[in-house]
């Protein structure tokens, strides 16, 4: 069980062996890998994981277990399909972990958003168990959980448990499918029914860019001050230490300098057309 | 010169200078002083570089080097580890490269500029090991400029054309008279070599003279980016000029490729035919190509005009925020190498053409 040792150079991966897998959804699974010796990781930050001869893809990590660390990977392009058909036994690299995570620190004592949309859930996941193992942590917290269709939520066994523990659970999906009794629509329509305290609450999202614009500009709508809204942004990312360049968002390195980033630092480089 | 460079070689370092080759004087290993460019001059215009003879020999008046320093000290392309897998495990190496006692000979001062945005990007923490390695044991030898290149803009960025330190030494080449050289001493490595090679104390004359050409240097530039260049970007970042310099770009990358401080890299992997080793490279990228900004689902910049305002915007606005060194040296070279003749300084001036009628933001 003992992981390797971990290079000085971060740009060299550490070998990881696939312990366990678990499937999501139709296109994503959880992979449980033995974690490098003394991993330690904030929630919010990202490894990358290498397959070699396929490539290297930034993940975020979605938890850690005894001697070992989890990453949800959804199969969208030639890497992560790779990476996502791996079994137990194989061995994959690992590096990391890369970034700055969600700043529990400076949500202290506030109400606590956190809106997640689709695989967007990933990065938040272990935010959530942290939030759960602190005492009353969860209470002042809710859970905002969109997805396309009732079929792509993910880690939907937990969500009832984590419901169960004290934290505010509300999930929507885009598209009814049978056997579905909740909610449809978009994750910001779940903003409707909060009883918001505008002035005490703090916002975390992660999921698709369009999402996370509309449910910000939303929630400034409801009174949250730019200030206590942190996102957390997808870039091309190549190195993780802010060397490679890929990841550029205007002077910032989204790889070192975010993936989380608080909303009046990044607004403004949103707002210039790119596409 | 010779004896300089007789002394550097003595010394044991890779000598990298400015040598000609395909018709350019770029950047190489000099083995002797018959390598140096004597008696030539560059004639550089947006797209346009030649070669011409000059009857006065000199040998450091040919203007900048095709390409900067970076590929010496951060290649083009560079393995960095190997891998291999038996059975079911898999072991990953690190591939050492030990580091050559190189000396630069000839650094324009724009470039030395260069040098100070490249150690800012690539030595900040964590630090890339294999830049780190080389440019510890670096001997500069800085070159001030006499006469500009066609394209060059350095002294309204105040990088040139005369050195102000980052060196361990600093000659310049008067012209003025018979041809000879002052040298500057600029370091406690640049201070024994002098004192080895024997080299007297310069004659106040010399100084004055070289003084005067380095100016007259500075006046002889054509081109211009003022300090506001900067801030002008900054709040031209939606301008309609982008879209206009952009039906010009062909998105090549050659003033990434050119820009003495670009370093942007992506990693590669190369797989044997049994699929059991893998090694992996790190080689420069352009931000020029589509594939430099691709997230899943399409590239983030997507359009031709936001990768040609995210470069020139990195260069005159980002570069100095992330790591305090300007990413614009005023070395000219991403106009010359342009085969479209896209003017970097038109480029600026174009937007506050924009602003001014009110197209801007």
């Amino acid at each position: 069980m003992t992981g390797a040792l971990r290079p000085a150079d971060p740009m060299i991966p550490i070998p990881a062996r696939v312990r366990r897998v678990r499937r999501e959804t139709r296109d994503s699974v959880t992979l449980c890998l033995s974690a490098p010796r003394g991993f330690r990781f904030a929630p919010g930050q990202f490894d990358m994981l290498w397959l070699p001869g396929a490539g290297e893809v930034a993940i975020s990590v979605a938890g850690q277990g005894e001697g070992t660390v989890e990453h949800t990977v959804r199969a969208v392009g030639e890497v992560t399909r790779a990476i996502a058909a791996l079994r137990p036994g194989d061995v994959l690299g690992l590096r990391g972990p890369f970034g700055a995570g969600w700043p529990l620190e400076a949500v202290t004592g506030l109400d606590l958003l956190v809106v997640a949309g689709g695989v967007g859930l990933a990065p938040l996941r272990p935010l959530v168990l942290e939030l759960l193992r602190r005492p009353g942590g969860a209470r002042r917290a809710a859970l905002l959980y969109g997805a396309r269709t009732p079929d792509e939520l993910l880690y939907r066994r937990e969500l009832p448990a984590w419901e169960r523990r004290g934290l505010g659970v509300r999930t929507t999906v885009d598209r009814r499918q049978p056997g579905w009794s909740g909610r449809v629509g978009l994750v910001t329509g779940l903003f409707e029914d909060l009883r918001l305290h505008p002035g005490d609450t703090a916002a975390f999202l992660c999921g698709p860019e369009a999402m996370m614009r509309f449910g910000v500009r939303d929630l400034l709508r409801l009174g949250l001050p730019p200030e206590r809204i942190w996102v957390s942004l997808e870039r091309s990312m190549k190195c993780g230490v802010g060397r490679c360049g890929h990841c550029q968002c205007g002077p910032l390195f989204v790889c070192r300098d975010g993936p989380v980033l608080r909303w009046d630092r990044v607004a403004p480089l949103l707002e210039v057309r790119e596409a | 010169m010779a004896g300089l460079l007789h002394a550097l070689l003595a010394r044991g370092f890779e000598v990298v200078g400015p040598r000609r080759r395909d018709g350019v004087v770029e950047l190489g290993p000099l083995s002797s002083a018959a390598d140096l460019p004597a008696g030539l001059s560059s004639e550089q215009a947006p797209g346009r570089y030649r070669l011409l003879p000059r009857g006065d020999g000199a040998v450091l008046a040919h203007g900048p080097a095709a390409q900067g320093w970076r590929r010496f000290l951060q290649p083009p392309r560079e393995r960095f580890l190997a891998a291999s897998r038996r059975g079911r495990s898999l072991h990953v190496r690190s591939q050492a490269h030990p580091p050559p006692r190189m000396a630069f000979l000839g650094v324009r001062p724009c470039d030395l500029a260069a040098l100070a945005a490249l150690d800012g990007a690539l030595l900040g923490a964590p630090a890339d090991p294999r830049y780190a390695a080389r440019r510890a044991g670096l001997f500069l030898v800085a070159a001030a400029c006499v006469e500009p290149g066609g394209t060059c803009f350095c002294a309204s960025l105040g990088t040139g054309p005369g050195a102000r330190g980052g060196f361990d030494l600093c000659l310049t080449e008067i012209l003025e008279g018979e041809r000879r050289f002052l040298v500057e001493v600029g370091s406690d490595a640049g201070a024994a070599l002098a004192q080895e090679m024997g080299l007297l104390r310069a004659p106040v004359e010399d100084r004055v003279a070289a003084a005067r050409a380095v100016a007259g240097c500075a006046r002889a530039q054509a081109r211009a980016l003022d300090l506001g260049a900067a801030a002008l970007v900054g709040r031209s970042l939606s301008s309609p000029a982008w879209e206009a310099v952009a039906r010009r770009c062909l998105s090549c990358g050659a003033c990434t490729m050119v820009c003495p401080t670009c370093f942007c890299t992506t990693a590669e992997d190369e797989l044997s035919l049994d699929r059991r080793a893998c090694s992996r490279s790190c080689r420069w990228d352009s931000c020029f190509a589509l594939g430099h900004s691709y997230v899943h689902g399409g590239p983030v910049r997507a359009t031709l005009a936001a990768r040609h305002r995210q470069w020139v915007a990195h260069k005159l606005l980002w570069q100095r925020e992330q790591h305090g060194a300007p990413g614009c040296t005023g070395c000219g070279r991403c106009i010359t190498w342009c085969p479209a003749g896209i003017d970097l300084t038109e480029t600026v001036a174009a937007l506050g053409r924009a602003e001014a009628s009110g197209g801007g933001p």
